[in-house]
């Protein structure tokens, strides 16, 4: 709406210079706190991702990591507590309550809110999930606090505020985010935009039980289902270890079954950029980039694909990023590790029948296709 | 014939509102109050028991939806400056936020069906007035553009403030909203979070990500949806009035009526400034009423060395491919086997 965060306005800047100013009392706000996301029994995996952050974070400030779990009684819920210290959580916060089983706003929102005001953190950070936007929204709005939604980068500044970088203008520059005056500073962050910190065999440490006075009569919205995606083939891209992605250089929906070939060839799965969900080739789940998903494979190969800076934040963490694009001044070739000038439609084939040829003799008693 | 609009009173100087009976677009003359419901007649004196018969039973199905859209720029032709990395604003067109076109084709099928009608919101510059009559062309009924330079530099919160302010608005002038849509999120912001700040500033049940309506019952005022979760969809049910933020391709968008076009063309938006649209701690609004600031704005740093190529001269695409698979083996040895044992080749 309008002119968000006005850029280019000094005053932008000169009020950012006056964030040291923070009223009497918040100044008691302090640790570190990482919403555990935990639905249907699974902790997210951006919630030890971001338990990897908020560890710097806490150790740069000199104060303790805190996991916040919400959850029905029960072993799952237990389960998320001894993984929380086992990703180096120096306390848990728990909230067990038989109506917090499904993730609904209400509850989620109450809990959340009173365990801050009792509590007083002073960075909060959650998944920019489904979950996590969801709640985010409404605990900021609650507490009336500061929300830097994807960020991509969090620091700790000199004097102790959190530094929450992210991409602005549909991704095409980043910008640094102060929340001034307000505590806590909450944040979110998308899935495997951090990187997944080593896992330990920590023992169970100091477990904070707080109870939630609600009632489930109280709580308008109810879960009358789920239908569960299962294994469902697009379930997995954003934590695949080899993915394979194709753009505007794929020229014809048809072509899209070279790319799924390439992926199934070498187990990875297959995503695009932006315009070809635009064209309705593919679901926007499978989109890569800032406005879809996050990856952080081992192996990505973008095949016709230009590399726009929105796409770029969306695949940076990759370890080995392969480029096929005909344009030798594509942007992809500016953060690409490897790349090949060629047209993908004609490559991808070619690169299909390699990898065959390079894998199938240590099994060959697979079948080829 | 009679008219009910399921709504408290407008105030006696507001201007009477426009409702949709029977698939016609009318406004409401006479107006007279049944338990805090404006119902208007318009002729047919004799007949007017039974129309207010009737009037009782139409009561229950007619709503009122708000939709919040955004005019944002359109981000596929937004250009960096090379030296001052700066945005270059100049000549980028301006469209609505796509993400909120599901959400405005929602509510029309929702109004469609149960009656009532379609009022679209949103705050920005005067020039914002574009996007308003563009989602009059779809078929929305009634525009509100809140437009103030106290509203500049406005974050999640602050925007949410007063998008929620201009709604209470907007409920005391055209009656009480059974429904509020909004996108999933904008293109330019990207944050997602303005639709659970309106929903928890107006108290309304909050639905975000929802894929489908499955079903509506306003005598039981009653809604169940379907919502995007985390692997899976959540079947919810859940109680007007309430907040849905819409996922992106849930429908196809209509093209608007000759009809439609003509009057957009035609209407008149409202247009309200802070005051106008009731708010009176301006403190809220804008940069002062934002608690995150931007400190710094930059452009991604390069990565030091480009890619390496693949020489391509004098060579068949399959001695290409060949040398690029050995190529990423020797990056990522480790790969050679892991696929091998992985994939399905």
């Amino acid at each position: 709406m309008g002119t968000r965060k006005s850029i280019a306005s000094p005053a932008a800047g000169g009020r950012a210079d006056t964030k040291k100013k923070l009223p009497e009392h918040f100044r008691d706000y302090r640790h570190v706190w990482v919403f555990m996301e935990l639905e249907r029994g699974q902790v997210h995996p951006v919630s030890f991702e971001l338990l990897g952050e908020g560890r710097r974070l806490a150790d740069q400030l000199g104060v303790q990591l805190a996991g916040v779990i919400l959850g029905p009684p029960g072993d799952s819920t237990q389960h998320a507590v001894s993984e929380a210290f086992a990703y180096d959580a120096d306390l848990v916060y728990l909230v067990e309550k038989p109506l917090l089983a499904d993730y609904r706003n209400e509850p989620f929102t109450k809990a959340l809110t009173d365990l801050v005001n009792k509590y007083k953190p002073e960075i909060l950070l959650l998944g920019a999930t489904t979950l996590g936007r969801d709640l985010a929204g409404s605990v900021a709005t609650t507490l009336l606090t500061g929300l830097t939604a994807d960020c991509t980068g969090l620091d700790v500044d000199a004097d102790g505020s959190l530094a929450a970088t992210r991409p602005t203008f549909g991704g095409s520059l980043l910008c640094t985010i102060y929340t001034l005056n307000c505590r806590p500073q909450m944040a979110t962050v998308r899935p495997r935009v951090m990187r997944m910190p080593q896992r330990s065999n920590k023992p169970i440490g100091r477990v904070i039980r707080h109870d939630l006075r609600m009632l489930e009569d109280e709580i308008v919205t109810k879960v009358v289902g789920f239908l569960s995606d299962g294994q469902s083939e697009n379930a997995n891209l954003a934590y695949a270890d080899v993915v394979v992605a194709g753009g505007l250089g794929l020229g014809a929906l048809e072509n899209l079954q070279l790319l799924k070939n390439l992926a199934q060839t070498i187990g990875g799965d297959y995503g695009c950029s932006r315009p070809l969900v635009q064209k309705g080739w593919l679901a926007a789940d499978r989109q890569i980039g800032q406005t879809g998903k996050t990856i952080r494979p081992r192996l990505y190969i973008a095949a016709g694909i230009s590399g726009a800076v929105q796409h770029r934040v969306g695949v940076e963490g990759a370890d080995l990023i392969v480029a096929i694009n005909t344009d030798p001044n594509a942007p992809i070739f500016d953060f690409a590790n490897v790349g090949v000038v060629a047209d993908a439609i004609s490559f991808l084939p070619a690169l299909t029948d390699v990898f065959i040829k390079r894998l199938a003799p240590r099994n060959p008693m697979r079948l080829v296709n | 014939m009679s008219l009910v609009y399921d709504a408290p009173l407008c105030p006696l100087s507001a201007k009477l509102p426009e409702v949709r009976l029977f698939g016609k677009r009318t406004t409401l003359r006479n107006p007279v109050v049944i338990k805090n419901h404006v119902v208007g007649m318009v002729g047919a004196l004799k007949t007017q028991n039974r129309a207010m018969h009737n009037m009782r039973s139409e009561l229950k199905r007619l709503m009122h939806i708000v939709v919040c859209i955004k005019q944002v720029p359109d981000s596929a032709q937004i250009r960096v400056h090379p030296v001052t990395n700066t945005i270059m604003r100049q000549g980028v067109p301006t469209i609505i936020n796509p993400y909120d076109l599901f959400a405005l084709e929602e509510a029309l099928k929702v109004r469609d069906y149960h009656g009532g009608d379609v009022t679209v919101l949103t705050m920005g510059p005067p020039m914002a007035e574009d996007a308003l009559r563009k989602a009059l062309t779809y078929g929305a009924d009634r525009a509100v553009l809140l437009t103030d330079r106290h509203f500049a530099g406005s974050d999640t919160l602050a925007t949410s403030f007063a998008l929620s302010q201009a709604i209470a608005q907007i409920g005391n002038s055209f009656g009480t909203p059974d429904i509020v849509f909004t996108g999933k999120q904008t293109i330019d912001g990207d944050t997602a979070q303005v639709g659970p700040g309106i929903a928890k500033r107006l108290n309304l049940v909050q639905l975000t990500y929802v894929a489908k309506i499955a079903s509506i019952d306003l005598s039981a005022r009653t809604i169940t949806v379907e919502r995007r979760s985390e692997g899976g969809t959540q079947v919810l049910k859940s109680e007007l009035p309430c907040l849905i933020t819409m996922l992106e391709g849930t429908a196809a968008i209509r093209r608007g009526s000759l009809e439609d076009a003509l009057r957009a063309a035609r209407s008149e938006i409202v247009k309200w400034n802070a005051a106008e649209a009731g708010i009176e701690d301006i403190t809220k609004c804008g940069l002062r009423g934002s608690p995150t600031v931007v400190k710094r704005v930059f452009a991604p740093t390069p990565r030091a060395e480009k890619a390496t190529q693949i020489d391509t001269t004098e060579k068949t695409v399959r001695d290409v491919a060949d040398e690029l698979v050995t190529s990423i083996f020797t990056h990522q040895p480790a790969l050679e086997h892991e696929l091998s044992s992985s994939g399905s080749a």
